[in-house]
């Protein structure tokens, strides 16, 4: 599949902005962040700001943004639609949480509720974003529950490691105590999906082959003879993509080490070490994390193999 | 609505494509682009069409496929793909708008282009690359199976039939409910062993596929009912067309 710049930028950018509010609404309500106005703005603000430019960038890419808000209407059959509505929903809980906090100073008890509430709409919205690749069942790669898994995963990983890096930041010790555990525990897990849908995706056997796709698998192997045109059409260009599949071995060994086995070492490493040198490790573990992700999502969409391609010379997907 | 009707189609019109017959000539897509540029989803855009790289909106596309069985028998199989209708249509359901839609009652699938949002995820649901995009227009486009043609009562009722087929030299389309077991298609498609591409995919594709027919050998009884039509066979005993010349030299031999 053709890895598009705003999907990228939306999965991620979202994932993360939903992850860390999870993570501040949890940590609220055990009591663990302060209702503090400038950490306030400064953790809420970022949560948002990935969120709302998460949203907006994948709106941007449509060939008529401006119909943008039709998308809403078709949650009964559409995944794509359920994103929009519970994105548009989880503001709301997510909202009142905010605002209490920075401009009346409560985090916890009735505001902490409705924050817990608008953690559970993140989580809720981060499901509907991976089943709208996860339903497509003409794409195998996807078409798996280790998709679902792993944008939940990485969505908590990334939340974990931004809040951390909040922490680490802000000069917030006790935060950056509470979080180092939770982040470790999830740059684990998330490798642990990320492997197990690799392994997953190289070792299903193929859906469909070029004997079904033609139905002249009864005559024998088919092969493709002949394309209807001589140039690239829109379904190669959007579907056709290949360069990731040649590189997918170094493509997912830098994706795991970036995104997942570096920063564990240098978190890990934080955890023994105390002053600047703390904080200095977490944020270059974030900013690696944060381009191994992207490496990890770009994969996601240029691995994938469209069965559509059958018609066009793949043997089997 | 983008749920698929609730009530099954009572007709689904649809093609019967004879890969015996196809040779590929892709005169069924030249009609295709040019009955639709003027259509329903009209136009379909080209970009740079007399350049080095044309692209633009097609409908209809003619693939080539070989096959090699064990024993070393090939074939060549022209394979003409355009948009199958099908009854659980994924491209229906996965889009956020409602601009795709399965009509109750003909089957056919449709884009409403006033409303959808050129999001492609249409495109990447169906698995037989059906959907084609208009970079031009922003919007999904696709085979309507000439809606408006097949209903168009200005037209010659012989014409009422989707542009592919009507320009078929060879005949090897033909067009009807497939839903109705006794139509010609149906029936057609019932003694050819008619199939369905991907019904692993589960989309319940409309159009069906004819095989090609298994080699002639040389070694057929010659009786048999088995065999296309040949012109060859064909008997011109008229001779009314003819000059006067040739006429009275006919009449004159055929004492």
């Amino acid at each position: 599949m053709h890895p598009a710049k705003s999907v990228i930028f939306f999965t991620t950018a979202s994932g993360a902005g939903y992850g860390l509010m999870i993570w501040l609404a949890l940590l609220a309500n055990f009591a663990a962040l302060p209702a503090d106005f400038l950490f306030g703005i400064a953790a809420l603000g970022v949560g948002f700001a990935l969120i709302v430019s998460g949203l907006l960038s994948s709106t941007l890419h449509l060939g008529h943004p401006e119909r943008a808000w039709r998308a809403l209407s078709q949650w009964r059959s559409s995944w794509l639609s359920r994103e929009g509505v519970a994105a548009i929903v989880t503001f709301i809980p997510l909202g009142i949480f905010a605002l209490s906090w920075v401009f009346a100073g409560h985090n916890s008890g009735m505001i902490g509720m409705i924050g817990l509430i608008g953690a559970a709409m993140c989580v809720v919205t981060v499901y509907t974003t991976s089943m709208i690749y996860g339903s497509l069942k003409a794409i195998p790669a996807w078409h798996n529950r280790w998709t679902v898994a792993s944008y939940l995963t990485l969505s908590l990983m990334s939340g974990a490691l931004l809040l951390l890096l909040l922490g680490a930041l802000l000069g917030m010790p006790m935060l950056v105590s509470h979080m180092i555990n939770p982040a470790l525990l999830l740059l684990g897990l998330g490798l642990a999906v990320k492997l197990f849908y690799w392994w997953r995706i190289s070792h299903s056997s193929p859906v469909s082959t070029a004997e079904s796709a033609t139905g002249l698998g009864k005559f024998g192997k088919v092969s493709f003879a002949g394309s209807p045109h001589d140039q690239d059409n829109y379904l190669l260009k959007e579907m056709g993509f290949k360069i990731a599949r040649k590189h997918s071995r170094k493509l997912r060994i830098l994706a795991g080490a970036l995104g997942f086995v570096m920063p564990f070492v240098m978190i890990g490493a934080a955890s023994w070490t105390a002053g600047m040198l703390v904080s200095l490790l977490i944020v270059v573990a974030t900013l690696c994390a944060a381009i191994g992700l992207v490496f990890e999502r770009w994969l996601f969409f240029a691995e994938a193999k469209h069965v559509v391609t059958l018609y066009y010379g793949e043997t089997e997907v | 609505m983008t749920c698929l009707p609730k009530n099954p189609p009572s007709k689904k019109l649809g093609l019967v494509i004879d890969l015996d017959i196809c040779v590929g000539c892709h005169a069924c897509s030249v009609n295709c682009k040019e009955w639709n540029s003027g259509g329903k989803m009209a136009p379909l855009t080209d970009i740079d069409p007399y350049g080095a790289e044309p692209d633009g909106v097609w409908f209809n596309r003619i693939h080539t496929f070989e096959t090699r069985d064990e024993e070393g028998a090939e074939r060549t199989v022209h394979f003409p793909k355009s948009c199958l209708h099908c009854d659980d249509a994924p491209c229906v359901t996965v889009c956020p708008t409602g601009a795709s839609y399965k009509r109750e009652e003909d089957g056919i699938v449709l884009v409403n282009e006033n409303i959808c949002i050129g999001c492609k995820l249409c495109s990447w649901a169906c698995p037989y690359g059906a959907r084609e995009y208009d970079e031009t227009e922003g919007v999904m486009k696709k085979c309507t199976m000439c809606v408006d043609k097949i209903y168009n009562e200005n037209l010659p009722e012989e014409s009422r039939v989707p542009a592919c087929v009507s320009s078929c030299p060879a005949g090897a389309r033909s067009f009807g409910d497939l839903n109705d077991p006794t139509s010609d298609v149906s029936l057609l498609s019932a003694a050819r062993d008619g199939f369905a591409l991907m019904p692993e995919q589960e989309t319940g594709p409309v159009n069906r596929y004819l095989p090609p027919r298994p080699k002639k050998m040389g070694d057929e009884d010659p009786n048999s009912d088995d065999k296309a039509p040949r012109m060859l066979e064909h008997q011109d005993d008229s001779s009314d067309a003819a000059g006067l010349l040739a006429r009275w030299v006919d009449k004159i031999l055929t004492v």
